[in-house]
């Protein structure tokens, strides 16, 4: 009786110990979920969701404090996208959060603006050039089309305009069959 | 790809040397364009051309409104490392930059200078690189550069870049490509038939730049006058290190990965370029632009096009300038017969269809295919795949269309990246074959153009990313140095009370205040 004692003792002695080690050993820093769930996310850092750039939303949407469709750019691509990771049923973007538009760049009406800084201060991305009582204009590659630049705009100089299709982001459209292929059912509708 | 029934067909038709996987023979449909030398098209009134011409980045105007240019002036730029020069195609104003019709697949309009041409067709002053012997072949390649010489085979590429492989690899050998397998499409062989010396000289310049001696030319033995003509070109030069290998015709033998398996048995391995195996591929007509551009100082400002199909009275090869209108190319042409169809840019296999000819000739139109109703393939309603496995057979890639098509129309896209869609050259063999004519080539665009655009948006999300996080980083510490800086002064300003010399400073005004006020005496105010 003792000596079974003594041995189931002793090796879950050993095995605690083995697997303290291990866990000091290969201690995973940060949070994976947290960057993989970021990684999912646009990163236009808009804030619609909530919270202050796209890291925070992660970093709630992994404690449980936010849920998965609080994000319009990221739109319904996205909200499948995260669904498929954190395994969850997929659902329709929150309206409260905004809706879902096409890509979009600011635009600043250079005869208009008095050179106030204040978009400058407010972009989540560095995409506005500019200094005090100087004309300011967007870096348009970098811009991600949040709208954070026009509320602080004291003369509304700034104009969100849509992307245009060009020859240059233009894609291949999927061919005829296919666009009658419902992705539902895996069949093609005829 | 572990199917083993799959593997004893790739077995079968592992290549030997002289044959590439997969592919197709063809009717050739060649000798409608064939039958007279090269017509050299008259001046335009005005030209119509597109800013970015290579593929890469995106260039610039470089001239105004209303700026007077002249032959071989440069009017657009790229401001990068994979980029071109366009040159002015004649002499004339600059009467627009505004969007204009191209030749793209998506019928958009592209962002074009327009020309209008005075007729003197005078050149810019240029100077010659006579003297490429002795020249570094670093200064070789940057004038090349500046002379806007582009792959010509279709790809635009800028010539420069490909003749400069990493420093750490040695090029055994250079490659001409003749192969001109695609149907219709003559250009290349006319200019091997006329331009032989050109090509020849040109050849010696690039293999010049990449320190080799040895060149193979390689193009399909359905070309005997082609053949003939290079061989004389060959002995007149002197220099014997140029070799001529004529192959079966079967297509996509033009592919540079095709050739160069055809050549040397080896395979280009999946994400490596040719420089991996010690090659470099250039197509012929490229090599005589370099010997126009190095031996004569002119810039890439025309090219050969072949015009041809039922559809046109009198097809041919025609030297068009960059910026001539289609339209203006089929009137040259005797213009349209009554049974065309439709108008293809490029091949029948690999070319795409035009809503119309008022677009301009750039540097990638190799042809213009204008088709009767009979040429144009009919292609009946697509019916399910039955995966009997023809198009595994004929890809010259070594893909499994059937399972990519499966994928691309799920639009399960990361996994047709798994099945290497990326390997696939759009040649248009597996849709040729396919019993159930399904379009699988236009699955294929669609599946690499959703990629692209998905990697694209990723690159831009990370940017964003690393542009936000390094602002939050700078806002933290500006704030931190801030706060540092008020804390300093708050200290400092509760210290100087403190002091003892303050403290005897502020006494000595206390009692001479007191002084004053005992001098003067109260009554006085």
């Amino acid at each position: 009786m003792l000596t079974a004692l003594i041995i189931l003792g002793g090796l879950a002695a050993l095995f605690g110990l083995v697997l303290g080690l291990a866990s000091m050993r290969f201690k995973v820093k940060g949070d994976p979920v947290v960057d993989q769930i970021e990684a999912l996310l646009p990163q236009t850092q808009c804030e619609q969701c909530g919270y202050p750039g796209c890291r925070p939303y992660a970093e709630a949407i992994a404690h449980g404090e936010a849920d998965i469709n609080q994000c319009p750019p990221g739109g319904e691509a996205g909200i499948r996208a995260l669904a498929s990771l954190l395994d969850r049923e997929p659902k329709p973007l929150n309206p409260d959060n905004g809706v879902e538009k096409p890509a979009r760049v600011a635009l600043i009406d250079e005869q208009t603006c008095i050179g106030c800084t204040l978009c400058i201060q407010a972009c989540p991305v560095d995409a506005i050039l500019g200094a005090s009582k100087q004309m300011h204009t967007i870096i348009e590659s970098k811009c991600t089309g949040c709208d954070l630049c026009l509320p602080p705009c004291p003369v509304d100089c700034i104009d969100m305009i849509e992307i245009q299709p060009s020859t240059e982001n233009w894609k291949w459209p999927p061919p005829a069959a296919m666009r009658r292929h419902n992705p539902a059912t895996g069949m093609i509708n005829d | 790809m572990t199917d083993p029934a799959f593997q004893d067909q790739e077995e079968q038709v592992t290549p030997k040397i002289g044959k590439f996987r997969g592919g197709l023979v063809l009717p050739e449909h060649k000798d409608l364009s064939t039958g007279r030398p090269i017509k050299i098209m008259p001046l335009s009134k005005r030209y119509i051309l597109p800013i970015t011409q290579h593929s890469g980045q995106p260039a610039v105007a470089e001239v105004k409104v209303g700026d007077q240019v002249l032959k071989g002036q440069v009017i657009a730029r790229t401001h990068g490392f994979v980029g071109s020069i366009l040159h002015a195609p004649t002499s004339g104003k600059i009467s627009a930059i505004e969007p204009h019709p191209v030749a793209h697949p998506s019928g958009l309009p592209a962002t074009c200078i327009v020309l209008e041409a005075d007729g003197d067709d005078e050149p810019i002053k240029s100077y010659k690189l006579e003297d490429w012997r002795h020249s570094e072949p670093l200064v070789v390649r940057n004038y090349l550069q500046e002379m806007g010489v582009v792959g010509l085979g279709g790809a635009v590429f800028p010539t420069h870049i490909k003749l400069t492989p990493a420093a750490d690899i040695v090029v055994e050998k250079l490659i001409l490509n003749g192969a001109e397998c695609e149907p219709y499409i003559s250009c290349d062989d006319m200019l091997m038939r006329e331009y032989a010396e050109q090509i020849i000289s040109g050849a010696h310049i690039a293999m010049h730049i990449l320190g080799t001696n040895k060149c193979a030319l390689v193009l399909e033995d359905n070309k005997p006058d082609a053949i003939a003509a290079l061989e004389k070109a060959i002995a007149d030069n002197g220099r014997e290190d140029i070799e001529i290998h004529a192959m079966p015709s079967r297509y996509p033998e033009g592919g540079e990965r095709q050739l160069i398996q055809a050549l040397t048995g080896k395979e280009v391995p999946t994400g490596g370029l040719p420089v991996d195996l010690g090659f470099i591929v250039q197509n012929v007509g490229t090599m005589a632009a370099v010997h126009n551009a190095v031996v004569n100082g002119e810039p890439l400002v025309s090219r050969i096009v072949t015009v041809t199909g039922k559809g046109i009275t009198h097809p041919g090869n025609v030297e068009v300038r960059l910026g001539t209108l289609f339209s203006e190319v089929m009137e040259f042409c005797g213009g349209y017969t009554d049974s065309v169809e439709r108008l293809i840019m490029g091949g029948p296999m690999m070319g795409f269809a035009l809503p119309s000819d008022n677009v301009p000739v750039i540097k990638r139109t190799n042809c213009i295919l204008v088709a009767a109703k009979e040429e144009v393939p009919v292609k009946d309603d697509p019916m399910p795949c039955i995966r009997c496995g023809e198009c595994a057979q004929v890809c010259p890639a070594s893909l499994l269309p059937q399972q990519l098509y499966w994928y691309a129309r799920s639009q399960d896209f990361n996994r047709t990246k798994d099945y290497h869609i990326f390997n696939c050259i759009e040649c248009g063999c597996c849709d040729l074959v396919c019993p159930s004519h399904i379009p699988l080539t236009s699955y294929f665009r669609f599946a690499k153009s959703e990629l692209w655009i998905k990697e694209r948006e990723r690159d831009v999300a990370e940017s964003a990313k690393q542009r936000f996080e390094a602002r939050e980083k700078r806002v933290e510490k500006q704030k931190a140095t801030l706060d540092e800086k008020r804390k300093k002064k708050r200290e400092s300003i509760r210290e100087k009370p403190g002091s003892e010399e303050a403290k005897s400073e502020i006494a000595a005004a206390v009692e001479r205040a007191a002084k004053k006020r005992k001098d003067v005496g109260p009554d006085q105010t």
